[in-house]
């Protein structure tokens, strides 16, 4: 099988100059250029004639400055070469670069239709914007892995463009792109589950089928100076919504959040509010919802000059089943709000 | 979501819920241990008076973590 590859690559890769040129504007050169006389050494020990027909270069600083011009000009590059796969990098740990050959891979897969594949260091920023939308293998952190990183880049590029039936991200080799595919196994997953308790008791290898997702952390912010002077906001995850669920924010798997007044209510009782949560026992939220979003005496204590002000809105949803992205966007999102609101602090109470 | 409006807004975020290695896992800073997971601000089986006691000595303990200077993820208990 003969296939045209296009390779994109930064100003440095291309001999173009370090830093200094990172403003490079994308160019297009004919064949391989640096690591991609690499790629064709690598397709021939594999027997095939596939060859890098076109490299497109452009400068790192260039690409994250203009992202939209950056973006556009290095598809159209692409394309003219009229390539069959589309591959970039390796980026090892440059963020700029990572960036860069994930957001041209991705873009060239959704507008070209052809098969993408990346590779760079798994702390690389580009590979959490971009693993979703580009076959990326994992490489280290700097340029001594070149060699691998490419055999493996190359091998794979091969087999999706031959339209090869694809393994697993862990057989096969990538990062995994978050995509879950159902299938028949000969033992069933209650088998399964002692079959790994059984070999985790004996201290024997055994491999998890669905990994746990690994959390960010972030410094804690700095603390309220004068409570008497602070604004706060009450944000909950416990699906307390007014009466009737006007919204239809879901019971579980939600994937939305609502803002509500609560400037003229002193007290959630079960006239007004109700929750609609899908993952608890809701017979005392039911009756009084001040358990789970405490109203009541968050007025009382603003009464009392304890603090100054109760933020006028209720941020809810229902946190049970909730998708981790989901979780974080609504976050961020009433992060912005709180922020322009010029709220001091927020409790949210979770079930 | 409570890291995410910490990181966002820039200020504190305490968070009252009850499975306390949960709120660690996902990464909240300011932890306050709640009463039950279906009511994690109330004590319904205290009468209508301690519900309301214990909700304020959760609220007062969430002030606290508030404005306390901490460096890391903190449980604050009492």
């Amino acid at each position: 099988m003969k296939f045209r590859v296009v390779h994109y690559i930064n100003q440095f890769y291309a001999g173009k100059g370090g830093e200094e040129t990172a403003d490079f504007r994308p160019d297009s050169i004919d064949g391989a250029v640096g690591p991609g006389k690499e790629f064709d050494r690598v397709f021939q020990t594999l027997g095939s004639e596939t060859r890098v027909v076109g490299t497109v270069v452009c400068g790192d600083g260039f690409f994250g400055e203009n992202m939209e011009t950056a973006r556009a000009e290095c598809l159209k590059r692409v394309e003219a070469f009229k390539p069959d796969i589309l591959i970039a990098g390796p980026a090892f740990n440059a963020g700029r670069y990572g960036v860069a050959c994930g957001d041209v891979c991705a873009t060239v897969s959704e507008k070209l239709g052809i098969p993408v594949v990346t590779a760079m260091y798994p702390e690389n920023p580009g590979v959490e914007i971009y693993f979703k939308k580009s076959y990326i293998i994992p490489a280290t952190d700097s340029a001594r892995g070149m060699r691998p990183a490419i055999e493996s880049m190359a091998k794979l590029a091969l087999k999706l463009a031959a339209k090869e039936a694809m393994g697993t991200a862990r057989e096969e080799g990538y990062l995994h792109r978050g995509v879950r595919r159902n299938f028949f196994k000969p033992k069933n997953g209650a088998e399964r589950a002692v079959d790994m308790v059984l070999a985790r008791l004996r201290g024997q290898e055994f491999t998890t089928e669905y990994e746990m997702p690994v959390f960010k952390r972030i410094p804690p912010a700095a603390p309220v100076k004068d409570l008497r002077d602070a604004t706060i906001a009450l944000v909950t995850s416990g699906g307390i919504v007014p009466f009737g669920n006007p919204d239809r924010i879901r019971v579980s798997s939600a994937e939305t959040y609502g803002t509500y007044d609560i400037s003229a209510l002193n007290d959630l009782v079960p006239e007004n509010y109700e929750s609609i949560h899908g993952g608890y026992d809701r017979q005392w939220s039911n009756v009084d919802p001040d358990v789970v979003v405490p109203l009541d005496v968050m007025r009382e204590l603003e009464r009392e000059g304890v603090f100054k002000k109760l933020h006028p809105i209720l941020y809810t949803t229902t946190g049970t089943g909730t998708a981790v992205s989901h979780a974080e966007r609504f976050g961020q999102e009433i992060g912005e709000q709180l922020k322009k609101a010029g709220v001091s602090a927020a409790i949210l109470t979770s079930t | 979501m409570t890291r995410e409006i910490e990181n966002v807004a820039g200020i504190p975020v305490v968070q009252i819920a009850t499975i306390v290695p949960i709120m660690l896992t996902v990464g909240t800073n300011r932890i306050v241990p709640g009463v039950a997971i279906p009511h994690p601000v109330g004590a319904p089986g205290l009468g209508p008076e301690g519900d309301k006691a214990k909700r304020r000595e959760l609220l007062l303990r969430a002030f606290k973590a508030m404005t306390t200077e901490i460096s890391e993820q903190t449980i604050f208990e009492e």
